[in-house]
């Protein structure tokens, strides 16, 4: 980073900063009733007494354990049958069309399916979460399964290789680009369904922890659950495109 | 994928109608008695049944009202301020760190805050489908701003026209379909919101009436307000699509893989 762009950053973050002050002046002259809108400093420190008490780390770590393992299976399992579909013609013109039709169907309209098959459960929340996160990977999966260059199939049956050797060491370096971005977009889509999940079944999470402080009116409280979710979502993305930029340079970096 | 000739389409309907067709014959073979499920006959009555006494058609327009506010509403601000922080390279940089704070913000979490601030009803779900939109408009019109023709900008400026109608004439009929493909994202996600903050909480539309079937142990009913909202998101999307190829034809398809 050169000068002007650190300057230009410190500018960012003043202005930033400014919208602060502002949202604590509101808050100070109660333009808005304390009751729906504490200021900054409330919302701080309501994050550090959760902090210490170990309130919200339980919390925390509860609402990113449901979207980890929601989401890994999700990746597994959608790279696995995007693998297959996405490597047979046959595959991609009869189960591929019944996919991109169920895509736009909001995955929440699940919920209520999964809740009256396993009720108000862990298993309930990590079936939500693992049957949103899967659309974004397996469609770009099969999209980057299909999209090969059909020459490297035919070196490859030249080679004679093993269609499991055909997948590993072809068609997955080749998709990894689209995997990747859907496995980005699915990690947001975790994010909410975990949440969602949490709020409807009670589940140890954020999203129970800011249901609950809504009802009791501390506002406080919400607002730092609130700022909590808004970091996991910022550091997920952010580690995820890190890990993305680092696999394509270093396959990049093995041509 | 190729939808192009009339075998593919038939090919694409073998699986879905051979699954329904077993689901259905295993269900009356093994005489189904289940909360969670149904068979497709089963479904298509309840179908009907809602549709008779016209309660899925309320829900639906309460559903299809909240999504489509809030969708005007979040697109009209994200533009705003896309088309802002496109044309002013400085206001744009000044406000990166506030934006790249606000952005993250699962729009489902504003849910409690919209309910203690709004109550139930259509104003908190307004809100929250609204901040969803923003951000791909936003995020879109920015760049679609940003990517007009430098001519075009210099003519205006030739031109002399005033600030106003330098966006109104030239920025947005250039941005426009790369804007529009921004829109028909934001569509879909307002739909997927709106549905989820009904679930979730909000006593009105096709989402609490999914979770009403559910609770009253009618599985039938509740798989088909699932299917119909299946149809409406499925049909939304296609409606925007061919608006989009009807509207901008070949210059929408430069923009469609953002």
């Amino acid at each position: 980073m050169n000068l002007s762009a650190i300057l230009w950053r410190v500018a960012s973050f003043a202005v930033a900063a400014g919208f602060i002050a502002l949202w604590q002046l509101t808050a100070n002259l109660k333009l808005v009733s304390p009751v729906f809108l504490p200021g900054p400093d409330r919302a701080w420190a309501a994050l550090i007494r959760g902090f210490s008490s170990g309130d919200l780390w339980s919390k925390l770590a509860g609402t990113l354990e449901h979207m980890a393992y929601g989401w890994l299976a999700a990746s597994i399992a959608g790279i696995a049958i995007g693998a297959i579909i996405g490597s047979s013609l046959k595959m991609r013109t009869y189960v591929a069309p019944s996919l991109e039709f169920l895509r736009p169907l909001p995955v929440s309209a699940m919920i209520p399916v999964a809740i009256a098959m396993l009720g108000l459960t862990q298993a309930m929340a990590l079936f939500v979460i693992a049957f949103g996160a899967i659309w974004p990977i397996m469609l770009a999966t099969i999209h980057g399964f299909a999209a090969v260059e059909p020459r490297l199939y035919e070196v490859a049956r030249s080679l004679q290789m093993s269609p499991i050797a055909v997948i590993s060491k072809i068609a997955l370096p080749s998709a990894s680009p689209d995997i990747l971005a859907g496995m980005r977009l699915s990690l947001t889509v975790a994010l909410i369904l975990s949440v969602v999940c949490e709020i409807l079944a009670g589940l140890d999470g954020l999203g129970h922890w800011v249901l609950l402080s809504a009802r009791a009116f501390r506002s406080a409280d919400l607002f730092a659950g609130v700022i909590l979710l808004a970091v996991i979502g910022y550091l997920t993305s952010v580690a995820m495109s890190l890990a993305e930029h680092r696999l394509l340079a270093l396959q990049a970096a093995q041509r | 994928m190729n939808l192009g000739n009339a075998k593919d389409k038939v090919k694409a309907l073998v699986l879905p109608l051979a699954l329904l067709l077993a689901f259905e014959a295993w269900a009356r073979a093994s005489d189904l008695q289940s909360d969670s499920l149904a068979p497709p006959s089963a479904i298509i009555t309840a179908l009907a049944g809602a549709f008779a006494d016209l309660s899925i058609l309320a829900a639906t327009r309460d559903t299809l009202f909240s999504a489509f506010t809030g969708l005007a509403l979040g697109s009209m601000i994200g533009l705003a301020f896309g088309i802002a922080f496109g044309i002013s390279d400085v206001l744009n940089r000044l406000m990166e760190v506030t934006i790249e704070a606000i952005r993250p913000i699962p729009s489902i979490a504003l849910l409690p805050i919209a309910l203690i601030a709004l109550g139930f009803g259509y104003r908190m779900e307004i809100l929250i489908v609204a901040f969803a939109c923003v951000w791909p408009v936003l995020i879109l019109s920015r760049a679609a701003v940003r990517g007009i023709e430098p001519r075009l900008i210099e003519v205006s400026r030739a031109l002399r026209l005033p600030g106003a109608q330098r966006v109104w004439k030239i920025i947005i009929p250039a941005a426009l379909p790369r804007i529009f493909v921004a829109f028909r994202l934001s569509a879909g996600i307002a739909l997927i919101v709106a549905v989820t903050v009904e679930i979730a909480i909000n006593p009105l539309g096709l989402g609490a009436g999914i979770m009403l079937a559910q609770q009253a142990l009618r599985p039938d009913l509740m798989l088909a307000y699932l299917v119909w909202i299946g149809i409406i998101g499925y049909a939304l999307n296609i409606l925007l699509v061919v608006a989009q190829h009807r509207l901008f034809g070949r210059a929408a398809l430069s923009g469609d893989s953002p």
